[in-house]
Parts: C-alpha cells; structure tokens; sequence
C-alpha cells in the first residue's frame, strides 16, 4: 500500500508511524516545510527548545529515561552545527536518537549556500550512521532504516539530512514490513559456549565482582531484573559505573557503589583484588579502570558487550561475549541454574571480610563545617528529602555530579541521567526537560553546578512554555569546582580562570523567567527550603550556597591504580604524589 | 604517573596487515573507511577502492595497514561496526595472500640512459605504454616490493613520475572470500 505525499510529509507520518509523540526542535529555513507538515497533525508534539545543543540533550534524557529512541529536528547550517555537542554526547553514551535535519537544496549542496553546511561530513565521526537523501525514492526507507539503526546493537544517534526540495516533492509513501537496515544485524545472542565457560569461570572463583554498566540499562529492565537476579543466584558483589547506576539498587548488601575515579573504597579495592571480574555492558573507560597495568592484576577477566570493538579495546579479556546483555545474563542464570554445583556460601566469606574492612573506613564522610553548608550534606538531605518519591536526576558535569554519583541512591534503571563519556557541562536542564516530558508527573531534579547550569541557561524559557516543573538544584561553590580542584591538586592552586565571576543572581534569574528562585545557605534551613522546592507546582532554581573549597573524594589521583586511591583524611598529602610528567599528561 | 589519563603504552612489535573490506556502494562510505583511520589514529600504507559487484552494489576495499596485534584487532571491529559495512577479511591472517599493484612510471631521457631504462624495463616485465623520442612510460604490475626495486633502479634513468594504485589483493586457493 503506498500513496503520494511530499517529503515533508513522509518525516511526520514515518514519526507517526514508529509511535513517536515527542520530538524536541527549531525551526529554520530548510525545515520549513516539515514544520508545516507538522502544523497540520497533532499525533507528534513538537517541544519547541531555545538552542538545538538542548533539543539533542532533552531527546537524550527522554530516550534514557523512557527507553524510547529520541526525536530531534533542526534546521541546516548552524541548526544542524549547534546539534553536534549533543551527537558526540549520545554517541558516547549510546544513547538512540533520529536526528532530522534539513539542507539546502540539492542543486546549490556545494555552491555555500545560505546556511549550508555539510551536515553528513560534519556528524560521520559522532553518530552511529547518517544519510543525505538526495532522492524522494529513499526516504520512507531511510526513515524507517534510521529508527532501526539507532536502536539496534549498540544505540546511537542516527543523522538523516534531507534538502528542502526533496521536502517539496511528491512520492510514494511506503513503510517496510520489517524496517530493518538491508545487511546491519548486530549479534544479540551470545555464543553459547562462551557463557558455558564464563559460567564455569565463575563457579571456581574465590573474590569474584560484578562490574555493571549503562548497556544494562540500554538492554532494558528486563537486563537490570536479571542482573539481580544472577547476583542473588550467585551472591558475589556488584559495582556499578556512572553510567550504570540503578541497574542494580543502591540499597542492596551486595552493592558496593560506583567504582572508577571518585569512585568508593570499597569498590576500587574489590576491583583491584578480585579474581574474577563479569563486566557486564560496561567498557573499561578510562575513568574505571586507572593506570592500566595496574588494573585488576589478579583477575580473570569475563566481559559481556553487544559491541565487538569494546571487548579486549584497551583491557585484555579472557572470556568475551558478544551479545545483548538482557539475552546473555538469561542465558547466565539458566546454565548457572543448571549447572551450577551448590556452592558453599562460606567460601566467600574472607572476600566479604575483605569487603567490610574496606567498608569500614567509610570513604564518603566528609568533615561538617559550621560556616558554610557542604555539598555532601546538601546532597544527603536532597536524597532523604525524596527518597521513595517517583524520581528522576540529571546532573551537569564536574564535582557536583560525582558527588551526585556518590550520594544520590538509585533502585531502579533509567532513573539516573548524566553525560558520561563526552562530559558535556549544559546536558543536565535539557536533559530534565526531556526526561519530565516522558514522564509528565514525575520529580525531575537537575543536580547542577553554578558554572555548568550557565550552559544551557536558556532552557528555562522552554520548561516555563511546557509548565514543566522541573527542579534545578545548584550547588553553588563560585567555582568550577572540578577545575579548580585539579588547579589546587596540579597546578599548586594557581587558579587560572576558574572562578565563576560576575555570577547572576539565580533567585531573580529564576523569576525572571517566571520561575521561583530559592536561595539557602544555611545547614539549618537547608531542610526547608528542599521542601519548599519539593512543593512548588513550576520549575524552580535552587541557589544552594556552599564550600568554595571541598574536594570530591575519594579520588585515584592522576594515573594510580585502584589500590591507590586517596581518601578525604589524605587530602593534604595529595600534591606530594603527583609529579610534574603527570601534570603534562592532564 | 600522574595524570587523568593513563602513560603511553610501552612500545610492542607492530605487524602488516592486508584487510579487504566489502561495502555497500554508497555515498560517503569511504570517508567513512578513511575518516575511522584517522579519527582513530591507525596507519593507512594503502587503500584502493572499486565496485566489485556492481547489481548489488558492493564494492571492495583493500586496505594496507601496520598495528600492534591489539590494533590490528581492533581495526577490524571497529570497521565491522560501521553501518553499510558488510564484512572484513584479514587476508594476512588467511594465509599468504595474492597481492600486486600497477604502477606507471615516466622516463626522460637519452643516450645510454633511454637504454639503459629499456633495458631495466623488459628485465622486469614492464610494458611499454607510452612512447617519444625523449621518453617512455612504462606499466608494471607486481608485488609492492619488486614495484619498490624497480623504481629505485629507475631513479637513476631519469625518472621524473610516478603513480601507483595500491595494493589489489585476493587469498589464495580455491575459496572465495
């Protein structure tokens, strides 16, 4: 069945068609005839952001909080331009978005046309796949082929540019039965001998650890309802990356934290001491594993990826699964169901002592301060504050998002929403519009810092246009705080451009947009004022005044390893360990 | 020691590898191919290109590259990822692998030197192409390190060009790839 429609028209019904209701844009010149397309429908709502940067970040946090893939669409030239920091973004953290952008048409592509740029050049390196439609024939197909790409193996962000006169034309519209890509099949199974073996590898292991990442999340909740059910299976602990973080509870025994840079005692030392580490859909960043020939010396290494080039990329593995990990971990329960001897549970029992001891030293305290509020303390009131509640965080990027990491608690996947692998300070407010738009009556906080939430300050506008409450809560040390960390621990606190000058004051900011702004920088009133935030109906910025000079512990300094890692009460030892051919590396 | 990123790996032994890569024939797929490599930091030696099969659109590319073994693994993936990719084939691992590339070469000369060069010529089995009373353009076809001797001695019997193709590559035996 085909019938013949405009360009234009094919990208709203092709939306229509995969079941897609939200769709964050800007309009422009070279999108004009699509957004005429959209006037005449209302099955695809259109959020209309005030910079496309946000539109990708808002489509990101909708798709990582619903599981969906996220819709975007901007126009040529600086739309699709002002676009990338968001696809480099989703492609680090594989994230499934369509992102629609119009071009100039065909006939002046090649001619610096007024806003052209070469979208499909410009985007190779950060989506997964892009199409330049130069013919009204393959669109319906790229369309549907884009939806498939994005969300199929390992997630990403998918670039289909179409030039204004193709938008114009007229042809037939058809939608494939299947709408798969013609030759791209990621493998979702795993090799069955490989889990036989992994599984195996298991039963004879003395200090074994989960290390869990975001592709348990990508893999959807059946893989994090899995993976909990492997770790009661088998009882040997979890850890968790940043971007990983609700996969498995927060409130579980077995859970030791998130491992990695600033990540927990406990989790950094199970790592570095196991004999057997499970990774599963995570990937050895940079920010896990430290100095890499230091990093888990004594393990055996089982690593479950649904992305050939991420096993044995920078840490040698001995067993790799290639698969997805929902279908994997269900092939891990049944054959450890099965075959599995009873083991004794004792057996663990020293690596557990272990595991205590580390516990024990308790690597999160902070010292309390009487003059100013610190930010762990502002963070463990915001989590006592509305634990339990219907809940999703985003943050921004830098100190408060580590130690957003450390003191906000997560049961559930999808809950936790932060720019992982690119870093991007500004993701966090579009990111909670986009994550409050899938999920209407939910508590979405943005865990900001008063340098990161400068970023995409502009989406203010666009929460106050949708009556989206979303709650931004500053922790504001007039620093960018990890900066300025680095600065005192390398640079022998030379401060060079670190200080938040000039900052606006973010009560009037906030009212300004029409939003309320509260401001606290009292411990005592601190409770209050949370409340007060809890309970306004519209969005708020929350002006959380505190400690100009905390640190983000616990830390493996500058190319350590695990072992190494430094604690609160350390911290005036800290400049001694650092020489000057890390300072170079930084 | 003492950086957000880790040292510099400590040297390993780097080895040649012939890839030959199945693509559809679409626009952009090379700079796809070569945009990885240099996105990535990987060497390319040589690179060819041409639709092999042209109903379905697939073409084949031949890549030369040199890697540690973890590199040249990871080359592989991550070249298998790409979307319009279909597969890719380390002929190097294969086996010995059938490898050759043209080259033309232009000679300018007289005398003994325009002998001389005829003569290297028909030594190595090179075609004649092109002919003037002051120069010659001569078309090798070989292996890279015989194309590499023949030009070295060419050098010296004035010759002021050169282009080669790169290496075309199949495994060798009965079965196809």
């Amino acid at each position: 069945m085909s019938e013949t429609i405009t360009g234009a028209e094919m990208v709203i019904r092709a939306l229509q068609d995969q079941g897609v209701e939200h769709v964050f844009g800007y309009p422009g010149g070279a999108v004009l005839p699509i957004y005429d397309a959209l006037f005449h429908q209302d099955k695809v709502r259109h959020i209309l952001v005030r910079h496309e940067q946000a539109a990708v970040h808002a489509a990101e946090g909708y798709a990582r909080s619903s599981g969906k893939v996220g819709c975007v669409l901007v126009t040529s030239g600086p739309g699709a331009t002002n676009a990338v920091t968001g696809l480099t973004d989703a492609m680090m953290d594989s994230i499934p978005l369509v992102v629609i952008t119009g071009q100039v048409p065909t006939y002046l592509i090649g001619s610096d046309a007024f806003q052209e740029a070469d979208t499909v050049g410009i985007t190779r390196h950060c989506t997964k796949h892009n199409y330049l439609v130069k013919d009204i024939a393959d669109l319906p197909r790229i369309l549907h082929e884009a939806f498939y790409v994005a969300s199929h193996g390992r997630p990403g962000p998918v670039v289909v540019d179409i030039p204004k006169n193709i938008q114009f034309e007229a042809g037939a519209y058809v939608r494939l039965a299947d709408n798969q890509h013609k030759t791209y099949r990621p493998a979702v199974q795993g090799d069955p001998v490989r889990i036989n073996a992994a599984v195996e590898l298991m039963t004879r292991a003395q200090r074994p650890v989960f290390y869990t990442g975001g592709g348990v999340i990508n893999a959807g909740p059946e893989a994090s309802a899995l993976l909990r059910e492997l770790a009661r299976l088998t009882g040997f602990p979890v850890t968790s990356t940043l971007m990983g973080l609700g996969a498995f509870p927060a409130s579980s025994p077995q859970f030791l934290g998130m491992l990695g840079m600033h990540g927990t005692y406990e989790a950094n030392l199970a790592m570095h001491d196991a004999d057997l580490i499970i990774a599963v859909g995570a990937r050895f960043d940079d920010r896990i594993t430290g100095r890499l020939d230091a990093f888990a010396p004594h393990a055996r290494k089982i690593h479950i990826d649904i992305d050939p080039s991420s096993i044995n990329k920078t840490v040698k593995i001995d067993i790799g699964i290639v698969g997805d990990c929902a279908h994997v971990l269900r092939e891990m329960v049944r054959v450890w169901k099965e075959t599995a001897p009873a083991i004794d549970r004792q057996r663990y029992a020293p690596w557990w002592a272990d595991i205590a001891r580390w516990r024990g030293r308790n690597c999160l305290a902070y010292r309390a301060d009487g003059r100013f509020i610190k930010p762990q303390y502002a963070l463990e009131r915001l989590e006592a504050l509305t634990r339990g509640r219907d809940r999703y965080i985003t943050t921004e990027v830098g100190q408060h998002q580590m130690w957003a990491a450390q003191f906000l608690h997560f049961e559930e996947p999808n809950r936790w929403l932060t720019s992982g692998g690119l870093g991007t300070m500004g993701y966090g407010l579009p990111a909670a519009i986009g994550a409050q738009i899938a999920h209407p009556d939910a508590l979405v906080i943005d865990v900001a810092g008063e340098a990161s939430i400068q970023m995409n300050i502009q989406e203010m506008s666009t929460a106050l246009q949708y009556r989206l409450p979303v709650k931004i809560f500053i922790l504001n040390n007039e620093y960018m705080g990890m900066v300025r960390q680095w600065q005192e621990l390398l640079h022998g606190g030379r401060y060079s451009e670190s200080y938040s000058d000039a900052l606006p004051d973010f009560v009037k900011l906030a009212e300004a947009y029409g939003a309320t702004g509260i401001r606290c920088d009292k411990a005592e009133d601190l409770d209050a004022a949370i409340t007060q935030m809890l309970d306004a109906p519209r969005a708020v910025i929350f002006d959380c005044i505190v400690d100009p000079a905390e640190n983000c512990f616990p830390m493996i300094p500058s190319g350590k390893a695990h072992n190494e890692i430094l604690l609160g009460d350390a911290a005036t030892d800290i400049g001694s360990v650092i020489d000057d051919k890390g300072k170079a590396l930084v | 020691m003492s950086s957000i990123y880790s040292d510099a790996p400590p040297p390993t032994p780097e080895f040649r590898h012939t890839l030959a890569v199945i693509v559809d024939n679409e626009p952009g797929v090379l700079a796809r191919i070569a945009g990885l490599f240099s996105g990535r930091g990987y060497n390319i030696e040589s690179l060819t290109v041409s639709e092999t099969q042209h109903e379905a659109h697939l073409s084949r590319i031949t890549i030369v590259t040199g890697g540690t073994r973890a590199v040249i693994e990871q080359i592989k993936a991550q070249l298998s990822r790409l979307v319009p990719v279909h597969r890719v084939t380390d002929l190097t691992v294969e086996g010995e692998a059938v490898e050759r590339e043209l080259v033309l070469l232009k000679v300018v000369g007289q005398g003994e030197h325009r002998l001389e060069a005829l003569r290297l010529a028909q030594a190595f089995g090179a075609k004649t192409v092109d002919a003037t009373l002051k120069s010659f353009i001569f078309e090798f076809t070989g292996a890279s390190d015989e194309a590499e001797r023949f030009i070295s001695l060419m050098t010296d019997c004035g010759l002021v060009e050169v282009s080669r193709t790169g290496i075309a590559a199949l495994s060798r035996g009965a079965e196809p790839l």
